[in-house]
Order: structure tokens, then C-alpha cells, then sequence
């Protein structure tokens, strides 16, 4: 309790610092709005352990940390981020580090005419533009997404006209560099009706330091749009790393969501889909493989609102070693989404008997009328089928390592777009290499 | 070949094994019979080098090397092949994958040169026209969702690509249609020759009708506790096992 709001009275400080940094340069409009979040922030605290939603995933490590907010980020500019992309994507990239946009480093694909791509910053003093999906999250509920909203400095903003369908994927990369630093960025998606987009979102580091990323997505799909989402995360092992992702969907439009979760001493990403029109098609998958001492916490909330959609939600999980994990599905279907046809699945792979994974699913339903199935399952690899392998040559680490990977690649595979899924195919496998070597 | 004195093995307490003596030379085949429990598929699991079951006593040694000191893996690289009674259904790896990757551990293990994918796959087609299987069974993953029958071809297919010196097939021959009993005979003949031997664990004299063998062995109890020429097959579908049974009780007492 102390140390939480020990660190609620340190992040006033820095917000303090921070609208005296920006100088007169947030407009009037933003800055009100950073304060009423601040403020917001200031009454909620940090969740604790008391908070049903925080129960499993503490926060302790996280506040111990002095993240600052007005040291110099962005100033460890990097010349080369090829290192980094997607290799053989073919997107139009936009590159931040620290949070801060680096126009030398973006750019690449033309995109089509009828989608904007612009980042947050340049378009934070004409008002009226952010402002078109940034109601989504709810405000008032989450700590994190008030500071987010407080702390704001850049991000990007998408927008798809009316049945323009882009091919080309937009590729959004994040790249925390300094120590400490605390990286809020925003996303801020729309599609319109019957518009196509695809859109990588990544998160690495570019060295070992500690820092915090905590960042609030909001995509709005019109009618019979489509999204291809996918959110990779693979920072250092000391990063502290807090995603919102909230979606709002209209009449036949089409989600598919990935969430990769590979790096992070904490990671907590929070996914709420809300469905508010009819024939709404949701997709969640999700992946995550963590080691020694991650702790990775799945959040998802899918609300149906409307007859006849269908969400499906599929997460898998690999703990080796100490790591630990949290995965809690909500299904809500209102009185009004009859004909809802729901699936999710969580499955997980425990690799050491120290790994724990908390798993429940939570299904909430006043429809009479819907289809709703749900599994969680927790298992250590098949030695049956170790055996197997290896009587057919396959050594030991190898026969795990395969099993692993076919574990993973059920997800995987899923990715449509090739060269992130060979990419995944290629992380993922070095480093269950690595974890299995670690093991033997 | 092999050579195995005294074996003896344990599940936990329970004793499974308790003396086996047997000796196999290059070119030969010999048959394993005997009742549902006896320890048949246990001893093949022991020879494959599987470590759910402690191996309390005796020797094995095979190609000259002692077997038990060698894991599963080493056994196989050796050239000991088990075509398993239950083959392990295992979602998500491809089979083609699977018989490449074991197929390019052998090379490696021999010194030979490993194959990519395109020349594995052309290897893999000619030996795939031996069990009369379809080439769509290559992209499906290992024995998920195959028939019985079909798990038995597909093992016959995996000692087809890795070659072994020994073959040990734990009833290979149990839940195949009259066709594929066939197939999967003519294939395990196909493959034997004066330098290779074969195991062959069946409760039908039907098989040994395809698969000649030059011993007869039954199992019972733990033991073999009788062998001879291929007429005894013939004689235990006669009469059962029964008589060889009261006759291992009576030496017993
Ligand atoms: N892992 C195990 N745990 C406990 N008991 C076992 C185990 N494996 C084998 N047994 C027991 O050992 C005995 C021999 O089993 P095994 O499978 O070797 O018989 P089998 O001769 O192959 O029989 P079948 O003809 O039915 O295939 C049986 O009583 C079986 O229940
Ligand atoms: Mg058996």
C-alpha cells in the first residue's frame, strides 16, 4: 500500500516535470486532458493484489523502478534498425525509439491513396484528428491507461477511407534504447466501412537497461472492414511492458488479432474486443513463451453485444525454467447477441516443474440463445512421443525442441502474413534451442 | 547380431521380464508369440531402449556394443529400428519432416551426407510406392488421425527409409485388412537381406505365411519358454497355448 502510493506521489512529480518539459507546445484540449488523467490516475493507484484483475501478476518489481520521464530519450538515435524489422516485408514502417518518431528511419512502401499513416505527435496539436478513436478505452478504470493518456508523447495514428483496401502492410516499430525510460505510446486505428489493413506492431530493445513500455492501442472497424493485426513483443528480460489494446467493431467487420509475448520481465497485455454490430467476425490468437523469470499476464474481455457473431480465441503458452503466467478469458454475451458462436481455448506447455501458469476461463452469458465452448489445458511435453522420436534417431533436446515448436507452431502458423511467420518460426525455434539447451 | 542373456526388467515393483535369452544373427528372422501380457511388446520397448522400464538384470549387446549402456537415440543410429504396437500420434509435426530428420541423423551418424528437402522428398516417394501409401500422408502430422492399418504402413515406411540392421515389429501385422497385411509383408521382405535381421512379434500364423521366419519363440510369463522352426506356429494355432503353458509351470515347479 505505502510503496504504492509512494510511487503514485513519484509519477505526480514526473508529471510535473513532464507539462513543464512540453512547454506550452500540448494544446490548450490535450493538456486539460492530460491532467483530468492524471488526476484520474492519482484517485485509482496502482492495482494491487487486492484488485481481482491484478491478482496473479504483481506489480512490486514495477514500482521499485525509478522510471523517469523527461531525461533525454530519444537521444540514442539509432543509424541501422534493419536489424530489427520484419526481414522481406515489404511495409511501410514507422520507427520510434524511446517512444520518439524517427522520420529517417520510416518510410519504405508507398501506401495507397486513401489511408493516412501519421505519427501522433504532428498531428497532436490539430485536435480534432486524434480524437477519433481515442474514446475506446474506457476512462476512469485503468491506471495504466490514464498515464498513458497523462504521458503521452507520440505514436500513430492510421486511418483507412471507405472501401480502400491496403495491401501494403503498415509496420510500426518500437525501440526503447535509454535506461529507465518509461515509453507511453499511443495507437490509434480506424478503418471504415468496407476498408482492408493490415498492421505489425513491435516492441524490442536495443540494450539491457530497464524500462517501462505501457501502451494503449484503440482500433474502430466499420462495417465489413478488415484488420490483420499482429503485436509482437520481444524485448530485454528486464523491460516492463503493459499493453491495452481495445477494439470496437461494427457490423460484419473482421478482426483478426496476434499477441506474441517473447520478451518482458513483466508483461500484462490486457485485450478488450467489444462487438457491437451484427455478423462481427473476432479472431485473438495468441502466443507466449517465456523463461527463467518472466511472468507474462493475458487479459482478454470479448463482448458481444450483437446477434449472430462469432468470436474464437486461441492462446498458447510455453513456461520454462522459473517463469510464471497468467491467462484469463472473459466471454461476455449480452441479452441481445443471440446466435453468439464463441470458442476459446488456452493451452499450456509447462517445460520445468517450477514454471505455474494460472489459466481461467470466465463466461459471462444473459443470451439464451448461443454457442459458447471454452478448454484450458496445462501439460508437460508427451515422453510417449520423445521416445518415439527418439527411437527414430532424434536425439533428446532435439525430439523436445521439435515437440515444442509443433506446440508453438499451432499458433504460428496461423500468422498469415509470411515473412512475420517465418521470422516467428525462426525466433521462436532459437529460443526454445536455448531454453531446452539450458535445461539439459 | 544381438545377443541377450537373462534380461530381466521392471515396471515400478511389478517384474515384467525375468530371464530372457536370445540370440540373433545377421540374415535371420525370428518370430515372438505368445499370450496378451506375457511381455512381448515389453521386451521390444526394453531392446528400443525405453526408460519407463528398469532393466534389473542380465546383458544385451548388440552389433558387437553393449545395448543397455546406449540411449534410445544411439540404438537407433546404431541401426535398431522398433516399429511400434501402439505408433504415437504427435499433432503438429509434419511427417516428412520427421522421417528427414531422422533420416539425415543415420547419415550423419554413418558419415554420410545429409539431403535436403527436394532430394529427400524424391527418396521418400520411391519408398512409399513399397507400402502402396499416398503421397498426401507426407504433409499430415506423424500418425494423427491415421487409421489403424495406416499406422502400420507408415511405420513399415519409417524402417523403409532408415534402413535398419534390426528390425523389431511389434505386431505390425495386428488390424490390417488381408491387403495391407500384404503390402506390409512384402515390404518387410523387400527390405530384408543376408546382413539384416528381423524380430517379428505377432499372435498369427497368418503373417508367417508372408514373413518366414526361422525361429518360433513363445513368451509367457516373462520368459521364452519355447522355440523352434516355423511349424511351431503352426502348432500353437493349432492347440493354443495352453499346452506350452501347463509345460513352463510344470518346468517351473
Ligand atoms: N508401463 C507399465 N506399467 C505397468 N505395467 C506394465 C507396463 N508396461 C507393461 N506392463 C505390464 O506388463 C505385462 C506385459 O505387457 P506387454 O505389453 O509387454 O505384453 P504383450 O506380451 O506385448 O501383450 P499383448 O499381446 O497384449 O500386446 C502386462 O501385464 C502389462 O500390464
Ligand atoms: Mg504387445
Amino acid at each position: 500500500m505505502t510503496q504504492t502510493a509512494g510511487r503514485t506521489a513519484w509519477y505526480v512529480e514526473r508529471f510535473d516535470e513532464f507539462v513543464r518539459s512540453l512547454n506550452g507546445s500540448s494544446s490548450a484540449q490535450l493538456l486539460t486532458q492530460r491532467k483530468e488523467a492524471m488526476d484520474a490516475f492519482v484517485e485509482l493507484g496502482f492495482p494491487t493484489a487486492r484488485d481481482e484483475e491484478w491478482r496473479y501478476t504483481s506489480l512490486a518489481a514495477l514500482l521499485r523502478q525509478d522510471f523517469g520521464v523527461v531525461e533525454k530519450l530519444g537521444e540514442e538515435v539509432l543509424s541501422d534498425v534493419d536489424a530489427w524489422r520484419v526481414p522481406n516485408l515489404q511495409s511501410h514502417v514507422l520507427v520510434f525509439t524511446d517512444g520518439q518518431y524517427q522520420p529517417a528511419l520510416s518510410g519504405g512502401a508507398s501506401l495507397p491513396e486513401g489511408v493516412r499513416v501519421s505519427n501522433l505527435a504532428s498531428l497532436l496539436h490539430e485536435d480534432g484528428e486524434v480524437r477519433d478513436g481515442t474514446s475506446l478505452a474506457p476512462r476512469g478504470k485503468d491506471a495504466f491507461v490514464e498515464l498513458n493518456t497523462a504521458f503521452l508523447r507520440d505514436g500513430v495514428h492510421v486511418h483507412v477511407d471507405k472501401g480502400v483496401r491496403v495491401d501494403v502492410p503498415i509496420e510500426v516499430l518500437f525501440i526503447a534504447a535509454s535506461p529507465n525510460a518509461a515509453v507511453h505510446p499511443r495507437l490509434s486505428v480506424r478503418v471504415e466501412d468496407g476498408a482492408e489493413a493490415t498492421l505489425v506492431e513491435r516492441y524490442v530493445s536495443a540494450s539491457d537497461h530497464v524500462h517501462l513500455t505501457n501502451s494503449l492501442a484503440e482500433f474502430s472497424l466499420g462495417e465489413s472492414a478488415h484488420l490483420d493485426h499482429y503485436r509482437v513483443q520481444d524485448e530485454n528480460r528486464a523491460a516492463f511492458h503493459i499493453a491495452n489494446l481495445y477494439v470496437r467493431e461494427e457490423r460484419h467487420s473482421v478482426l483478426r488479432s496476434t499477441c506474441c509475448t517473447l520478451g518482458g520481465r513483466l508483461t500484462r497485455n490486457h485485450v478488450h474486443t467489444h462487438l457491437i454490430g451484427e455478423g462481427v467476425d473476432s479472431t485473438l490468437n495468441g502466443l507466449y513463451l517465456v523463461e527463467g523469470q518472466q511472468h507474462v499476464d493475458n487479459h482478454t474481455l470479448i463482448e458481444h453485444a450483437q446477434p449472430h457473431c462469432q468470436s474464437h480465441e486461441f492462446y498458447k503458452g510455453i513456461l520454462a525454467d522459473d517463469s510464471t503466467g497468467v491467462f484469463r478469458g472473459q466471454i461476455l454475451v449480452h441479452q441481445a447477441a443471440q446466435k453468439t458462436d464463441a470458442y476459446q481455448a488456452n493451452r499450456n506447455l509447462l517445460l520445468s516443474d517450477r514454471a505455474e501458469i494460472n489459466t481461467k476461463p470466465q463466461l459471462e452469458i444473459y443470451a439464451d440463445d448461443v454457442k459458447c465452448s471454452h478448454g484450458a489445458t496445462i501439460g508437460q511435453l508427451d515422453e510417449d512421443a520423445i521416445f518415439y522420436l527418439r527411437s527414430r534417431g532424434i536425439g533428446s533436446a532435439a525430439a523436445r525442441q521439435v515437440l515444442t515448436r509443433a506446440f508453438a507452431g499451432e499458433v504460428v502458423e496461423r500468422i498469415r502474413l509470411e515473412p512475420l511467420r517465418v521470422l516467428l518460426e525462426d525466433s521462436v525455434g532459437k529460443r526454445l534451442e536455448q531454453a531446452i539447451a539450458n535445461r539439459a | 547380431m544381438l545377443n541377450i542373456e537373462n534380461l530381466q526388467a521392471s515396471v515400478g515393483d511389478t517384474q515384467i521380464l525375468r530371464g530372457i535369452n536370445l540370440q540373433v544373427n545377421a540374415g535371420e528372422i525370428h518370430a515372438i508369440m505368445g499370450p496378451n501380457g506375457s511381455g512381448k511388446s515389453t521386451m521390444a520397448q526394453v531392446l528400443a531402449g525405453h526408460e519407463g522400464y528398469d532393466v534389473t538384470g542380465g546383458s544385451a549387446s548388440f552389433l558387437g556394443r553393449d545395448l543397455l549402456d546406449m540411449n534410445p537415440e544411439e540404438r537407433a543410429r546404431e541401426g535398431l529400428f522398433l516399429a511400434f504396437q501402439y505408433p504415437v500420434e504427435i499433432p503438429g509435426v509434419n511427417s516428412t519432416y520427421f522421417l528427414r530428420t531422422g533420416y539425415n541423423e543415420m547419415c550423419k551418424h554413418r558419415g554420410q551426407e545429409e539431403l535436403d528437402a527436394m532430394d529427400f522428398l524424391s527418396l521418400v516417394r520411391e519408398k512409399l510406392k513399397l507400402v502402396e501409401m499416398d503421397e498426401s500422408f507426407l504433409k499430415r502430422s506423424v500418425n494423427e488421425g491415421f487409421s489403424g492399418g495406416e499406422k502400420k504402413r507408415h511405420e513399415v515406411l519409417q524402417m523403409a527409409v532408415l534402413e535398419p540392421r534390426l528390425a523389431v515389429l511389434d505386431e505390425t501385422d495386428s488390424g490390417l485388412d488381408i491387403d495391407a497385411l500384404r503390402v506390409v509383408a512384402n515390404g518387410v521382405n523387400a527390405l530384408h537381406s543376408p546382413e539384416k535381421a528381423a524380430i517379428v512379434v505377432t499372435h498369427y500364423q497368418r503373417l508367417l505365411e508372408y514373413i518366414v521366419p526361422d525361429y518360433v519363440h513363445v513368451l509367457y510369463k516373462g520368459r521364452i519358454v519355447r522355440s523352434g522352426g516355423k511349424e511351431l506356429a503352426l502348432e500353437l494355432e493349432e492347440k493354443g497355448y495352453d499346452w506350452v503353458k501347463d509345460e513352463a509351470v510344470g518346468a517351473a515347479v
